[in-house]
């Protein structure tokens, strides 16, 4: 008997994936063809929540909208237009072939969950595949200006972990466009009362009656008033968890309190150890430091990754001759070379970082080399596609990429973890459904470059809107508690007693104080590379940080208006909570997948090393009380159109 | 209009459901900044065209006493005898008069609206990084020439502060004696402090087309990346020509070159 | 590589609340590496406030990479501050010089009202994209992506004006407190695109006259332009007056026959 049949066995949660029957290429049609469906003039019956609205929030409320539900769209920041899916710089995959190189929906496919490391739900990918060429599409038809060829078609890049050209981009600000887009069309439906949309409210706490999600509790951050909405169904597209880092490339805002709340309340958290990190970041240049911020991925399609071969060499860059410069990946994995998946160029960096061939004032990065791209491509070709994003490096870090080579280091970028769903995009509890990167669905252990577009506005595009008709139409014409339920009333009660606690400890350290040295531990533990030893002595500095956050906290203002400091210290709270128990799923995932790599578990040459027979699942995790206490749960992994396989990039 | 907007709180929703009011178009476009700033165009154009021959006419002065008004003797009786005399100058004066009031009916109300935009203004020192003196002194600018322009109109149209305007003269000749334009103009600027007030108000006459030329471009929407790069040579030039021609006129009455 | 600049005395805003009086506050910042940015010498100040029982100062921010909008500031009497189309967050210490004293305001405009502090409403923006601001087409019925070939210069003036972040610098910047950059912009980039023919007299209208309900007027000075992190040129305004013009005077049965 396996690891997985025996945890299996012992599930506290009965998990259902709900995956539809038949070959993997017709489960989605099948899934459509055999769902319920809401009649036109029973849709607005319906009311929806959608928390988030970012590309996977912004596009489900709008879709949900223009079909008929009433929505109710959630946002903690001024605009809808602000969430951190705008920061996206590359690109967005779509199986759409128009290079003619070989790309298919079974390839990107395929791409993705060997990408993933074979860690990811088969049936949940291959819809994703199916609906990326539907998304180009939609995009294009709402005005997003992708960037063309001189002919007026559109333009395509390759992007790591693919060997065919399936990225669409619009310069260097994918993100922002694809998140317009989806913002005007949500912006649409506000201006005719299909949404409505409530800013800077920020979710505290999502309300469970009778076992369904019925709404959620919101903190307004103008007025500190704290209130309840019901509805049929709520959607929570929060986004990731990325800054239980600190230093990430994620927004200062970005938490994890709403998954972590859902979390508390019943919904499992699947595989919270897989983070990303991403290898193109700034590296750090202080300690006062608030953030990394990304380099496209794009940029290593014509940018040459290299260290010094002499870790104390302090020559200037352009003076070290070629014989002298180690370009690792081209070395290590010949075949995609620069173009390597995410984790395996980082830990390469790390490593050599770590044996001190770094380079940079302190030595905490690696070259990404433009020089040889200018000389064949000439500077007006380079400008045309990266200029911006050689702007922005300059402004950051002082120096002009166009005459030194920038440098790089892998930075927390991603997490693939979240709350775990089926095929529905449902968790656990009913009602509740998460979509984008606050669920764990699409991406396994690893998500390759321009897919985190692709998922988010394919949950809120084309597949919420069918799944949560078919989760509404038995609803039809039953009570639904409304706010005056003793749930909301206590939930709210909780809230505030919450809130109120966090003023009262009158101690002496900011939230920031406490956010960044729980950073620092997960970074040092829970990080590029895990150690089972590593682990568990996380495990004990957590707890007794976390104590002394909750003794030593000092949050000044007060509770009834603007106070961003009581903001991050509840996010902080829920990231301490969140911390535990990544080191938890870390330590109790005895391989190396994707982003997680446990040094244990290592080939020869230094690979992450699977173990399919013990943990081709997901592990789910059930809040058990106390964030050192959860309660694991899994879901077995089957994998029918593709095999397992050794992830090789050579 | 623009409104204090105090921050809301509250659910958001159907922004765009109310109907708007059915005017008819030109009201229409005239009721919103966009359209009064179109006006302020047009109106511009027009009084550009008019400052512009007021100036090349007034020229005359410089080929002798009878030329300057056997010129004015021409526009009021343009178009005669097809129009009885002087009613075609009176028609263009009234399109002109309309034009002016229309500039600064738009003036006014923009900057009404401007005014209520910001009713808080920054306590600390803007540092500009484009905006010129003359753009930022449009509004005086334009005060200041409307003020010299009535004092003009007083003394040279009018004669009201000009006991030589209406005064006929037969040049050597002619048949008929017409009105002595000529002599009206040396007795204004032989007054140092009219002529002085002349030469300011023309400077800032030049200003104010500095600024207002270039920007009947933007508000117009007439925009071509193949000759945007004249519009500002354009502007300078034409208030440069205007200014010349009319500040000639002072000087040279003072230095007794004419007269 | 890195310097440390001295003796920073920051005169910041602080304002309780929208219709609190307020007033200049001021902090000396002893030692700063030119590597922060100017947001992370803000966030350094505000730990040591908290750390002494002080309110943090409010502002706004968070991408913090220039592309979400979020952050603002008036600094020194510019909007984002001194450095050419860069919004504050990206904007770094080694813009500085020691002993420098530094003016920080929030943007003033009556469509943004002051939150508190530094942080100011401007749902006002959202109103003008609700009213106009998209292409209709719901969600399932887009046709091929490649069905409209779009010549690359065409594409790429579009994306020069979708390149707005919708900050505000625009707004208060303007000495007007006119929003016709950010409006122009939305219009330029859906109105160059073929797919935006079929509302390009109806959005205009519907745009300029909500933007008309809250803004001034533009007087053509240009500073929105010198202060948009984007650089967004202001011919998109030129654009819009066209379109608005046109949207008053043609004859929209006969929009497909242009």
């Amino acid at each position: 008997m396996t690891l997985t049949d025996e945890l299996f066995a012992k599930n506290t949660v009965k998990l259902d994936s709900k995956i539809p029957d038949g070959p993997v290429a017709d489960k989605w049609d099948n899934y459509k063809e055999n769902m319920k469906l809401v009649n036109p003039n029973n849709k607005r019956k319906f009311k929806v929540i959608v928390v988030g609205t970012g590309l996977a929030g912004a596009s489900a409320a709008a879709t949900l909208a223009e079909l008929g539900y009433q929505v109710d769209a959630f946002t903690f920041h001024d605009s809808a237009r602000r969430a951190h899916s705008i920061a996206a710089q590359g690109g967005i995959n779509g199986a759409k072939n128009y290079k003619g190189d070989g790309d298919s929906v079974h390839r990107l496919f395929y791409d993705t969950v060997k990408g993933g490391d074979f860690r990811a739900r088969e049936a949940n990918v291959h819809r994703l595949a199916q609906v990326s060429v539907d998304i180009i599409d939609q995009m294009v038809a709402q005005g997003v200006p992708f960037a063309r060829e001189y002919g007026g078609l559109l333009d395509n890049r390759s992007f790591g972990g693919a060997q065919v050209s399936r990225t669409f981009y619009a310069r260097g600000q994918t993100g922002q466009q694809l998140l317009l887009g989806a913002y005007q069309q949500f912006s649409r439906q506000v201006g005719l009362g299909g949404i409505s949309l409530y800013n800077r409210s920020e979710l505290i706490d999502i309300v469970v009656i009778d076992g369904r999600a019925s709404g959620i509790v919101v903190r307004d951050l103008v007025t500190g008033e704290i209130t309840s909405h019901a509805a049929h169904a709520v959607v929570l597209a929060t986004g990731g968890y990325g800054n239980a880092f600190f230093l990430s490339t994620n927004a200062m805002a970005c938490n994890v309190t709403a998954a972590w709340r859902a979390h508390r309340k019943g919904a499992l958290f699947a595989n919270p150890c897989y983070t990303q990190i991403h290898p193109t970041c700034i590296p750090q240049s202080d300690d006062s430091q608030s953030k990394l911020t990304l380099m496209s991925e794009s940029l290593r399609n014509d940018g040459r990754v290299w260290v010094p071969v002499n870790p104390n060499e302090t020559r200037l860059a352009r003076d070290i001759p070629e014989e002298e410069r180690d370009y690792y990946l081209e070395r290590l994995y010949p075949s995609f070379g620069n173009l390597a998946p995410r984790d395996i160029s980082s830990r390469a960096a790390k490593r050599l970082v770590d044996k001190g061939q770094g380079v940079g004032p302190k030595k905490n990065g690696v070259y990404l080399d433009f020089s040889e791209a200018i000389e064949r491509l000439g500077h007006d070709v380079v400008q045309e596609r990266y200029g911006n994003l050689f702007e922005m490096y300059e402004r950051i870090a002082g120096e002009n990429p166009y005459e030194t080579p920038m440098r790089i280091y892998p930075a927390s970028h991603y997490t693939m973890g979240g709350l775990w769903v089926d095929y529905e995009l449902q968790t656990n509890i009913p009602g509740l459904y998460a979509a984008g990167e606050a669920n764990f669905s699409d991406h396994g252990a690893n998500r390759l470059g321009a897919s985190a577009l692709m998922q988010g506005l394919s949950d809120g595009y084309f597949v919420l809107p069918y799944t949560i008709g078919n989760g509404l139409a038995p609803l039809l014409n039953k009570p639904m508690p409304g706010i005056d339920h003793p749930e909301f009333k206590a939930a709210e009660e909780a809230a505030r007693e919450r809130f109120n606690a966090y003023l009262a400890i009158n101690g002496t350290k900011s939230p920031d104080y406490f956010h960044r040295e729980l950073g620092k531990i997960i970074w040092d533990y829970c990080g590029m590379e895990r150690t089972e030893e590593g682990l568990k002595k996380a495990l004990e500095l957590l707890p007794a940080l976390y104590q002394e956050f909750k003794t030593d906290l000092r949050v000044t203002g007060e509770g009834d208006n603007m106070n961003q400091t009581l903001e991050k210290a509840g996010r902080v709270d829920d990231f301490f909570q969140l911390g535990m128990l990544m080191c938890r799923d870390a330590l109790d995932r005895k391989e190396s997948c994707g982003g997680h790599f446990r040094s244990e578990y290592q080939t020869d040459e230094g690979e992450a090393l699977r173990d399919d027979e013990n943990y081709c699942h997901v592990a789910a995790w059930q809040w058990g009380g106390d964030p050192m206490t959860p309660n694991l749960n899994v879901e077995p992994l089957e994998f029918e159109a593709v095999h397992l396989a050794t992830r090789s990039y050579k | 209009m623009a409104q204090a907007v105090t921050s809301q709180r509250g659910p958001v929703t159907g922004t765009a459901t109310h109907k708007r009011k059915k005017r008819p178009f030109l009201l229409d476009l005239y009721s919103t900044a966009v359209g009064k700033k179109y006006v302020m165009g047009i109106t511009g154009i027009a009084m550009m065209g008019f400052v512009l021959f007021h100036m090349i006419g007034n020229l005359k002065m410089y080929m002798g006493a009878a030329d300057l008004d056997h010129y004015a003797h021409f526009l009021q009786t343009l178009l005669y005898p097809l129009a009885p005399k002087g009613w075609v100058l009176w028609i263009l004066r009234g399109g002109l008069i309309s034009m002016l009031f229309l500039h600064l009916h738009a003036a006014w109300s923009l900057t009404r609206l401007n005014r209520h935009a910001r009713p808080v203004k920054y306590q600390s020192k803007r540092d500009y990084q484009i905006a010129n003196f003359a753009s930022r002194t449009m509004r005086w600018s334009g005060i200041i020439v409307l003020a010299f322009l009535v004092w003009h109109l007083l003394d040279l149209t009018f004669g009201v502060v000009n006991s030589h305007v209406g005064e006929m003269i037969t040049h050597s000749g002619d048949e008929e004696s017409v009105k002595s334009v000529y002599a009206s103009v040396v007795h204004s600027f032989d007054r140092t402090p009219v002529a002085l007030f002349y030469v300011v108000a023309n400077i800032l006459l030049g200003i104010h087309l500095f600024h207002g030329t270039w920007s009947i471009f933007q508000s117009l929407g007439w925009n071509n990346p193949r000759f945007n790069t004249w519009r500002r040579g354009f502007a300078t030039g034409f208030a440069a020509i205007v200014v010349l021609g009319n500040v000639s006129f002072p000087i040279a009455v003072m230095a007794g070159i004419v007269g | 590589m890195s310097n440390h600049l001295k003796n920073i005395t920051l005169r910041i805003w602080r304002q309780a609340g929208p219709a609190a009086k307020g007033n200049f506050e001021t902090h000396v910042v002893d030692e700063i590496t030119d590597e922060a940015s100017f947001l992370e010498m803000l966030d350094i100040l505000n730990d040591k406030l908290v750390t002494e029982g002080k309110e943090a100062v409010v502002f706004d921010h968070d991408c913090r990479e220039g592309i979400c909008g979020t952050c603002s500031l008036m600094i020194d009497g510019q909007a984002h501050g001194p450095q050419r189309g860069t919004a504050t967050c990206q904007l770094h210490m080694r813009q500085f010089k020691s002993n420098d004293t530094i003016t920080i305001e929030p943007w003033r405009a009556s469509a943004f009202p002051i939150i508190k502090d530094l942080m100011v409403d401007r749902s006002a923006f959202d109103r003008i994209i609700e009213s106009g601001g998209y292409i209709t087409a719901d969600t399932g019925g887009a046709p091929d992506a490649n069905l409209i070939p779009i010549s690359k210069i065409v594409a790429d003036a579009a994306m020069d004006s979708a390149a707005c972040i919708g900050c505000g610098a625009c707004v208060a910047a303007c000495p007007n407190g006119a929003a016709n950059l950010f409006t122009g912009a939305k219009i330029a980039h859906l109105s160059r695109l073929p797919q935006g023919q079929a509302e390009r007299y109806s959005r205009v209208e519907a745009m300029v006259e909500t933007m008309d309900e809250r803004f001034g007027s533009c007087t053509n000075h240009g500073e929105c332009e010198a202060a948009c992190p984007k650089e967004i040129s202001i011919d998109v305004i030129a654009l819009m007056n066209k379109d608005f013009r046109k949207a008053k005077f043609s004859n929209r049965k006969d929009l497909a026959r242009k």
